[in-house]
């Protein structure tokens, strides 16, 4: 039988019973609109991902201290902030893939200079900063090695913190004192926009490590050490000599867990997207049982289906159609449905998954494979689910169905 | 099985048919030997009383069953041993089947309905076939109800459809199992007419009937018991339906024609 009659009859027969068949699809619906929103959700958090690693500066490591592990928290004093600026300085003179190291000494404070007074983030830094973080400035210049030696009061600030201290003026030059203690603007910082999981990064003023500490925390604790390797491919290789340096340093025995925890840009993004990780996991689950019910669904109508129309099924056989007429048939009626669904499923994905980027904040992508998909799985659906039915159907004997009432 | 005079076979040429269903530890003999031969041109009534094994002889002569024993060869072609493609095949080409109670798909167009044997045709020829269709649709009558879907015709208007359809695809042979079996008397004859005028036009048609009435518009009468074949002969009061029309009174016109 011609493709085109197939098709039309699979139509009609669809339109015959529009509440059953829209009934019977919304399982498929349900399932390719879960799919559909999983992909974007996925999608939308890679080039989320991506776009965080390009943030974070080129080849960056991040060193924290405390294990990664649960169990290795609790194993001593010491073991709680076990990062020093001895840690720093020795990844610095021995780490040979490095191309940059500095300790980050972390501090909120209240920041009065220009015409306002304005809370924010302290970070205590070394040089190399600028660099690992790629971070280019709009005016002035960022301290030098003296400074740090010299532990000179001066300051490079966020474009957050100079909007809102200086209304627009340029800073540099001007005063700005942290809790009491004056410091000169030297230099600030481009724009950098918020973090995906909101937080201004702008909102921030770096000073010399060394005056931190002095003036500001007055312990040797660090919070963070920052590294960067001359190339991505040096990466895994960096890893593993910080990780040997920071042992050596620390004396852990062979059987003692690290105290510190080394990652890379990569897995800091990834750890930051975990909750979309999990969105994603429960729609596919939902997506699969969706499918698995709208196919079970498919499938009872199409018996039904058949048993109803045993008669036509017999005339159609008197007048020379063969098993394998009927049986295409069928699943063609069957595919139909599922893909019809699929489309309407792949419509409900699209506007949910705007919906749920404007609800959750979360960015979402629906790439153009997204149609595809939604295809493939509803004509998989239709065609699996489908073929029993549509058998049973070929395999009718013509008198019997001829005879049937 | 060539006719040696005329270099062609005839339509049905069934031997020693029996049929046999098994329903359990019991045995139907629907058919005891059933011996027929029909030639091109014919037109032959099957009669026999209820449960006479007539529509097992139908249903075999329409390669909708096989029998249990015995040859059957339509249009010189053995039937008995092909597959169940090569059977439906057969149907498509060889055959047309006019039912007692129509069987038409409904909600369909009588133009959709008669269409639709051609596009069960495997042999792959291009063909128009809905101009084919309309061609048998005014051929019995009916050019004028083309779009018309089964419920909206009357009952000799739907066998008038079946008919079409059955002869669409230029069968070798026309079967009707109690053709005016759901019909009123006028109707009856006005499909008998169709029937002859077809007949006359070289048609082979097979029909089983109860009525007597019936099958003196056939050329010839067979007669069934218990399986076999007890009676075969030409009709010798032959009556032409047209002129029996004119005599019966057009009690309801809106149902005939
Ligand atoms: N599928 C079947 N299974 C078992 N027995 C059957 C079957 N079909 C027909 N029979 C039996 O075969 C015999 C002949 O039946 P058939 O239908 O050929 O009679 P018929 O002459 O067409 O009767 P009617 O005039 O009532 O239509 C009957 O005894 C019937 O019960
Ligand atoms: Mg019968």
């Amino acid at each position: 039988m011609r493709k085109s009659v197939l098709v039309k009859v699979a139509v009609q027969s669809i339109l015959k019973n529009k509440m059953r068949s829209l009934l019977t699809m919304l399982g498929i619906v349900i399932g390719v609109g879960a799919v559909i929103v999983m992909v974007a959700v996925g999608q939308g958090a890679q080039s989320r991902i991506e776009q965080q690693i390009q943030n974070l500066g080129t080849n960056m490591i991040v060193i924290t201290p405390g294990s990664s592990q649960q169990g290795g928290v609790s194993h001593g004093a010491g073991t709680f902030n076990r990062l020093t600026l001895a840690d720093a300085e020795k990844l610095k003179r021995e780490g040979g893939q490095l191309s940059g190291v500095t300790p980050v000494i972390f501090t909120r404070a209240q920041a009065i200079g220009g015409q306002g007074n304005w809370r924010t983030i302290i970070n205590g830094v070394a040089t190399d900063w600028q660099t690992i973080r790629d971070w280019p400035l709009k005016s002035g210049t960022f301290f030098s090695e003296t400074d740090v030696r010299s532990m000179r009061k001066v300051a490079v600030l966020g474009s957050t913190v100079a909007n809102n201290l200086f209304l627009g003026a340029d800073p540099v030059g001007q005063q700005v004192q942290l809790r009491g203690v004056p410091f000169s603007v030297i230099g600030v910082l481009e724009t950098k926009g918020q973090t995906a999981s909101g937080t201004d990064q702008d909102d921030v003023i770096i000073i010399p490590y060394t005056t931190a500490q002095s003036r500001l925390s007055g312990s040797p604790r660090i919070w963070q050490i920052l590294a960067a390797t001359y190339s991505p491919t040096d990466i895994p290789t960096a890893q593993q000599e910080m990780k040997a340096l920071l042992r050596e340093s620390h004396r852990l025995g062979a059987d003692d867990e690290d105290d510190f925890t080394i990652r890379n840009q990569t897995e800091l993004a990834e750890a930051a997207s975990g909750t979309t990780q999990v969105m994603s996991y429960l729609l596919a689950a939902i997506a699969s049982i969706s499918l698995l019910v709208g196919g079970i669904g498919i499938m009872n109508i199409m018996l039904v289906s058949v048993t109803e129309r045993t008669r036509e099924i017999g005339i159609r056989m008197a007048i020379g159609a063969r098993g394998s007429d009927v049986l295409t048939q069928f699943l063609v009626e069957s595919v139909v449905m599922s893909l019809l669904g699929g489309i309407i499923g792949l419509l409900v994905g699209f506007a949910g998954a705007a919906i749920l980027g404007k609800v959750t904040g979360w960015s979402t992508a629906t790439p153009p494979e997204a149609v595809a998909i939604a295809v493939v799985f509803s004509a998989a659906v239709g065609i699996f689910f489908g073929f029993y039915p549509a058998r049973k159907a070929a395999s009718l004997n013509p008198i019997q169905a001829l005879r049937y009432e | 099985m060539p006719d040696a005079a005329s270099g062609t076979p005839p339509v049905i040429h069934i031997e020693a048919a029996t049929k046999v269903y098994e329903m359990g530890k019991n045995k139907v003999r629907a058919l005891r030997g059933v011996d027929l031969q029909v030639e091109r041109g014919e037109m032959i009534a099957v009669m026999g009383a209820s449960g006479s094994g007539k529509s097992t002889l139908m249903n075999i002569l329409g390669c909708l069953d096989t029998p249990t024993s015995g040859s059957y060869h339509l249009d010189g072609i053995r039937v008995d041993g092909l597959t169940r493609n090569e059977l439906a095949q057969l149907r498509n080409e060889k055959l047309g089947f006019v039912f007692q109670g129509f069987n038409l798909l409904s909600r369909t167009s009588a133009l959709d309905n008669v269409e639709l044997p051609l596009l069960y045709d495997h042999s792959g020829r291009k063909r128009d076939t809905k101009a084919l269709a309309a061609e048998a649709l005014q051929r019995v009558g009916l050019g004028d109800r083309m779009d018309h879907h089964p419920s909206e015709l009357s009952g000799g208007q739907q066998q008038r459809v079946a008919i079409a359809r059955a002869l669409v695809t230029q069968p070798s042979l026309l079967l009707a199992d109690e053709p005016t079996g759901n019909l009123d008397s006028r109707t009856s004859v006005e499909v008998m007419a169709l029937f002859q005028e077809l007949n006359d036009q070289g048609i082979t048609i097979l029909l089983v009937t109860h009525e007597h009435y019936i099958s003196r518009y056939a050329r010839r009468e067979v007669e069934v018991r218990d399986g076999r074949i007890i009676r075969d002969e030409p009709v010798r009061d032959r009556h032409v339906a047209k002129v029996d029309l004119s005599g019966i009174p057009d009690q309801d016109p809106v149902a005939a024609t």
